[in-house]
């Protein structure tokens, strides 16, 4: 029988889980990247409020992207670990994973509290606002600036790992680690 | 016994330490019911104000009708409660660029003398403290009013004004060439104590 494509199944990745995976992918790098970017921009450089407002609705997008991606993970089936008799590196990429996770809930939350500590919205590109929750508090937006700052750094080395890690199970341990999060593999 | 004893003595200290200042009466800023205000506004771009505020501070003042040229006054300011109703330039001003609140967490004025002109008008000289950055400033000030309130208080207001360049204290952010002077404004009413 030929199986979903679109869904995973015990032994490979479907369309969406890899989809959402280099979507995001593209969109936290290029979030990083304009972050470091836009903090050191000068009052009057064209780019000082753009910068901010599109890092800002992007990062909207992409707290509701992490929110469904992270619904597919839980109610999808979750591929095997590829050798899981190396017990050292199958525990190295779960916690690797797991941290990805929750350093993005905490970069898009903490992104969140440093715009709104004020009750002013999040403007996305004019589409809807998302609104502010909490009550104001300076003392807590300035915290979330220094978490989102920090978090954002060890994001970006986790993806480094990440990302090396891929690369080695590709040319030195020649599996499929790689080669399943690009396409769907025959099962 | 004995802490009557020291209370009595402390209260001695400070009735001779009050009548060393000439019988004047002494005030404190009114934060509670907040009707003291340290303001400040500087030009967006050369085409509009831009107001804003210290939210946390205290301070006291002493005056004395009889002799005017003798009143001082104390106020210090968090300059973390800096409020200009935005929560991301709030961050920045906080920041490095401008107040460095981690490192100058407070402003100060002390005065060092007061000039009464004509017309419950006068001038103000003190010293601000602002960024690290100590220098000698002068506020025009105005005697708004002093009297009896409804609630068997006394209440003096004052309004004094000043400006200044925000490099003289050490910011030189560029924010463009109609923006490098503050207009800053401390509008205080004191109950006396």
């Amino acid at each position: 029988m030929h199986s979903n494509q679109w869904l995973n199944t015990k032994d490979r990745f479907g369309r969406v889980s890899i989809s959402l995976h280099w979507l995001m992918a593209v969109v936290l790098i290029g979030l990083y990247l304009l972050g470091l970017y836009m903090v050191d921009l000068g009052y009057y450089d064209p780019w000082y409020h753009d910068s901010l407002s599109i890092h800002k609705a992007v990062g909207i997008l992409a707290a509701i992207l992490l929110v469904i991606r992270y619904l597919w993970v839980r109610f999808q089936p979750r591929p095997m670990h590829l050798n899981p008799e190396n017990s050292v590196n199958t525990l190295m990429a779960k916690a690797a994973h797991a941290l990805l996770y929750l350093f993005m809930f905490v970069l898009m939350i903490s992104g969140y509290l440093i715009s709104t500590a004020k009750g002013q919205g999040i403007d996305v590109f004019g589409l809807f606002e998302f609104p502010a929750l909490l009550a104001d508090s300076a003392e807590r937006g300035e915290l979330a600036g220094d978490v989102h700052d920090w978090v954002a750094t060890g994001f970006i080395v986790l993806v480094g790992l990440h990302t090396a890690a891929s690369l080695l199970h590709h040319f030195v341990f020649k599996d499929n680690t790689l080669l399943r999060m690009l396409r769907v593999l025959k099962s | 016994m004995k802490m009557k004893t020291v209370a009595l003595s402390l209260l001695l200290a400070s009735g001779l330490s009050v009548s060393q200042l000439a019988l004047a009466d002494d005030y404190k800023l009114d934060i509670k019911g907040m009707h003291s205000f340290v303001q400040f506004r500087i030009q967006h771009l050369g085409y509009s104000w831009l107001y804003g505020r210290f939210n946390d501070f205290d301070g006291q003042f002493s005056y004395d009708e009889k002799a005017p040229e003798k009143a001082s006054v104390n106020v210090s300011i968090k300059t973390t409660s800096v409020d200009s109703n935005h929560a991301e330039r709030d961050k920045h001003l906080r920041g490095e660029d401008f107040l460095d609140v981690d490192k100058f967490p407070e402003a100060t004025f002390k005065s060092t003398a007061y000039k009464p002109g004509s017309d419950g008008k006068a001038s103000l000289e003190g010293e601000l403290t602002l960024h690290g950055v100590t220098k000698p400033i002068t506020l025009d000030v105005e005697e708004v009013g002093a009297g009896k309130d409804p609630w068997g208080g006394f209440r003096r207001g004052f309004i004094g004004t000043t400006t200044f360049a925000l490099a003289d204290f050490g910011i030189d952010y560029n924010l463009g060439p109609a923006s490098k002077e503050v207009e800053l404004t401390l509008s205080v009413e004191g109950i006396k104590q």
